[in-house]
């Protein structure tokens, strides 16, 4: 079967997305090949579902949001892969938190990727996941300047193998 | 940094130009499937994992053959915020007060 892409998304929204082809300078394939076995590699996963930490992390920006509802926050949080479910908030306007904050592994599967672990499939997870909130301002430009290059540091340190992203 | 991205827009990651994609026809907010659905959840991480460690050329897309298990109105519904984001209240705003 083919994903219909735009199953749930309001019809009004599809123009926005549908047809615009690469964002400007970005339509050559970037392509890093993925060198080691699966179950020899460090994987790291990373959403864009607003996930933080309620005690010791700021949530994102949603009062600069409301103030300026073109700027989304270009921040990022980490998430130690021992953290319970019960320790993570939302912070995304975009989205409902019901089923996330029940059940955070349907967007950031940590718990799952450990199951793989012990299961020999993959070789390890990293200690720090990577959260962010997906609602951007359309120039990314906080995003290309600061946001990636830091978070692709942290995977770096992380000595991550691979990264898993997972769009909300 | 090798990639797979997991989403419920995989024509408009291909559009993006993303190395590596995996398809869900699942709600917004839901990557990796139902709440406490763990058979769910692994089959599409699996899937991403198997993509990210196998796919041998860029632009590798294949979809996870699942339907959501929820009615389409019901899944539609559920999956958005309690009020509008601050940008869909703006565009509301702006088109009343073109009707005025």
């Amino acid at each position: 079967m083919e994903v219909d892409s735009y199953r749930f998304l309001p019809r009004s929204f599809r123009p926005l997305y549908e047809g615009r082809g690469a964002f400007a300078g970005e339509s050559e394939p970037v392509w890093a090949p993925f060198a080691k076995r699966l179950a020899d590699s460090r994987i790291a996963l990373l959403t864009s579902a607003g996930i933080h930490l309620k005690a010791g992390q700021p949530a994102f920006d949603l009062d600069g949001e409301r103030a300026r509802p073109e700027w989304g926050d270009p921040t990022w949080r980490v998430i130690a892969a021992s953290t319970e479910p019960d320790a993570i908030g939302v912070a995304h306007l975009h989205i409902n938190e019901d089923d996330l904050l029940a059940d955070p592994e349907i967007a950031l599967p940590m718990r799952g990727l450990d199951q793989l672990v012990s299961e020999g499939l993959v070789g390890s997870a990293v200690g720090e996941h990577l959260a962010v909130m997906g609602y951007q301002d359309r120039g990314l430009d906080d995003w290309r300047r600061t946001t990636a290059p830091a978070i692709l540091e942290h995977l770096r340190a992380q000595e991550a193998d691979g990264l898993v992203l997972a769009p909300a | 940094m090798p990639t797979v991205v997991v989403t419920m827009m995989p024509s408009v990651a291909e559009e993006r130009r993303a190395p590596r994609i995996v398809g869900v026809e699942f709600p917004f907010g839901h990557a990796f499937g139902m709440p406490h659905d763990r058979a769910m959840q692994r089959g599409v991480l699996e899937l991403a994992l198997r993509l990210l460690a196998g796919a041998s050329a860029f632009g590798t897309r294949v979809d996870f053959d699942l339907e959501w298990p929820v009615p389409l109105r019901e899944a539609y519904r559920a999956w958005q915020p309690k009020e509008p984001s601050p940008i869909v209240k703006k565009f509301i705003e702006a088109r009343r007060a073109e009707r005025h």
